[in-house]
């Protein structure tokens, strides 16, 4: 009985990162408080009009928090004076400075090619291993579910410091593959996780009514199983694409000569100071991440309301 | 992974034979691959930088030999012991910080938002986590550094700007904003769970809101709580991206200095591999008391 508690306490702790994909509730019981879902505001402080609380103001104060940030830096890609905090006037200029930066672009490759690989082999990977995991009972289960967790349990510092020296240890001489290699080991843990909470709550007796119809158990795989995980499959693939996009560290620490990605250039800019073509960086890549974050979520949408 | 002999003899039960051996075979395809590949480039790997932290001053290219814990004692000298509690204060104060800045927000979407904009406002409030976090911490210098935003805005109200960026306020600000989302989303979903007829019951019966908020919905949202505090707490200590950019050289932390010892001036790869370790072994222990907690708090139900 201790084991599906553990595994849940950790899945709480673990999962947070789907985007909430798949920790977002499924199908909202709607029937709970049909007339009023205020009723329990209402109840705890009735002498408060709930619209305008001290608690919404708060939440808008920090949904202001959140979003700061991020209009602190497109508001000022368009800021003509870049050094100072100051309005001077709009302007294009840095996003022509950016577009005829061949540096960026040979990053922004550099990490295309890296998390496009990555993600496609982890996509197998992770998957397969997924769905082993929820299939199978075996010796050593336990620890091999324990084993996947780890690239989501240590800190990426520790892991990116564990890859450069087992690969100097090993002689194999750095490049752009060793940032793939390295990166998969993480993709696939993220996708593995995303893929078996959708694997959670498939109906089994399809697969099963397949193996009694006649199908192979590979034909059951792939015709079955298969198209029934594809929007957790998706769904794990762009979260995984995303991170392998964002990190910066197990990155600078396995890549060869020449082999820079875009956090690694962005970073070796940044740290001497604000820089205004990379305030232009800013604004594009929070336009993709922004688009990227639709498509994701009207995945998941579709996926929800095709189960219902 | 050794397979083991299928039953044979028995005359009626092809079926069975080729159920253990497509079994085995099942077990092998799916998690072999995986697991190969976190044995080759994740376990391996930590088993070397083990290694690799009892071999004191350690150059890249001399033969590893290991011969004591001269690194781990190092990591203890003022100095060093100072980063590692430095690390420790900013992870607890951005835990700290992050609970009580989401909490609310939490508490808000989940039982006081209109319930169809819930999940709405749930993927609203942890969009920024999809844009890269270096970007992020970066545009917290814009704001934070001493012509920057916060300053103009305070010049103009006439308060004295303040002089944040390059020191540790600037690191916990820009560690709780980092990791803020993660926090609020581990607590939706411990809150979302909450009995809401407990609630009414205790306001039926007398119970001030506080009462009943500390009496009935903290309880409830303890696994929460737990679970969002050990993942903040974990990710902080390990973050490297927002005391490096916004700290300056007052605070160091541990990730930076494990960085230090490989990327940077003066690279000591067994004192990192120590310190790094030492990380690892902080982890896990938050890990344990999770698991353990956990399963404890689930054994009450």
């Amino acid at each position: 009985m201790a084991t599906p508690l553990r595994l849940n306490a950790n899945r709480d702790v673990l999962c947070l990162q789907p985007s909430m994909t798949e920790t977002a509730p499924t199908p909202q019981p709607d029937l709970d408080h049909p007339d009023s879902p205020d009723f329990s505001l209402d109840m705890a402080h009735s002498s408060f009009k709930p619209r305008l609380s001290w608690q919404s103001v708060f939440v808008g104060l920090m949904f202001v928090f959140m979003y700061l940030p991020i209009l602190v830096l497109v508001v000022y890609s368009f800021n003509e004076s870049a050094y100072s905090a100051t309005w001077e006037g709009f302007t294009w200029e840095w996003y022509g400075y950016l577009l005829s930066d061949a540096r960026i672009f040979a990053a922004l490759r550099n990490s295309l090619t890296v998390a496009i690989s990555a993600v496609a082999i982890s996509a197998v990977l992770g998957t397969l291993m997924a769905v082993g995991l929820a299939r199978y009972r075996f010796p050593g289960r336990q620890l091999y579910l324990g084993i996947s967790y780890l690239p989501l349990i240590i800190p990426d510092i520790a892991i990116a410091v564990a890859t450069l020296v087992f690969l100097a240890a090993v002689g194999f001489s750095l490049s752009l593959w060793t940032i793939v290699a390295a990166h998969i080991v993480f993709c696939l843990a993220y996708i593995a996780i995303v893929v078996s909470t959708r694997l959670a709550d498939l109906d089994r007796n399809l697969e099963e009514a397949a193996l009694d119809l006649g199908a192979t158990p590979v034909q059951a795989f792939f015709q079955v199983l298969l198209p029934q995980l594809m929007p957790g499959i998706v769904s794990g693939c762009l979260l995984a694409f995303v991170l392998s996009m964002d990190d910066f560290l197990i990155a600078s620490f396995t890549a060869g000569a020449g082999a820079t990605t875009l956090p690694m250039e962005i970073f070796s800019r940044i740290r001497t100071g604000v820089k205004p073509d990379v305030n232009a960086l800013s604004a594009i890549l929070i336009s993709f991440s922004g688009i990227l974050a639709f498509v994701a979520e009207f995945v998941r949408y579709r996926s929800e309301a095709k189960r219902r | 992974m050794s397979v083991s002999p299928p039953p044979s003899e028995t005359s009626q039960s092809p079926n069975s034979e080729l159920a253990w051996g497509t079994r085995w075979l099942g077990v092998t395809g799916l998690l072999a691959p995986a697991g190969l590949w976190l044995l080759l480039l994740l376990v391996l790997p930590t088993l070397v930088i083990f290694q690799l932290s009892l071999v004191p001053n350690i150059r890249p290219g001399d033969v590893v030999i290991p011969s004591g814990i001269e690194n781990y004692l190092r990591a203890l000298e003022p100095g060093n012991l100072g980063v590692v509690l430095r690390s420790l204060k900013l992870a607890i104060g951005t835990t700290f910080l992050c609970l009580i800045l989401g909490f609310p927000v939490a508490y808000w979407i989940a039982l006081l938002a209109p319930q169809r904009w819930r999940n709405l406002l749930l993927l609203g409030f942890v969009l920024p986590l999809w844009t890269s976090s270096l970007l992020r911490t970066y545009a917290w210098i814009a704001i934070l550094r001493p012509t920057g935003v916060l300053n103009s805005l305070l010049g103009i109200v006439g308060i004295p700007g303040l002089d944040l960026l390059n020191r540790p306020p600037a690191v916990l600000v820009g560690m709780s904003y980092s990791f803020l989302p993660y926090m609020v989303l581990i607590l939706y979903s411990s809150l979302e769970k909450l009995d809401r007829q407990l609630l009414e019951a205790s306001a039926d019966l007398g119970a001030t809101p506080l009462q009943t908020f500390w009496k009935i919905t903290v309880p409830q949202a303890l696994p929460g709580i737990a679970a969002g505090s050990l993942l903040v707490f974990i990710t902080s200590l390990g973050d490297f991206i927002d005391p490096e950019l916004l700290g300056g050289a007052s605070s160091m932390t541990v990730a930076r200095l494990i960085y230090n010892q490989f990327l940077g001036q003066t690279p000591n790869w067994g004192f990192g591999s120590a310190l790094s370790m030492v990380l690892i072994f902080a982890v896990s222990v938050a890990i344990a008391l999770l698991l353990k907690y956990g399963d404890s708090s689930a054994t009450q139900r």
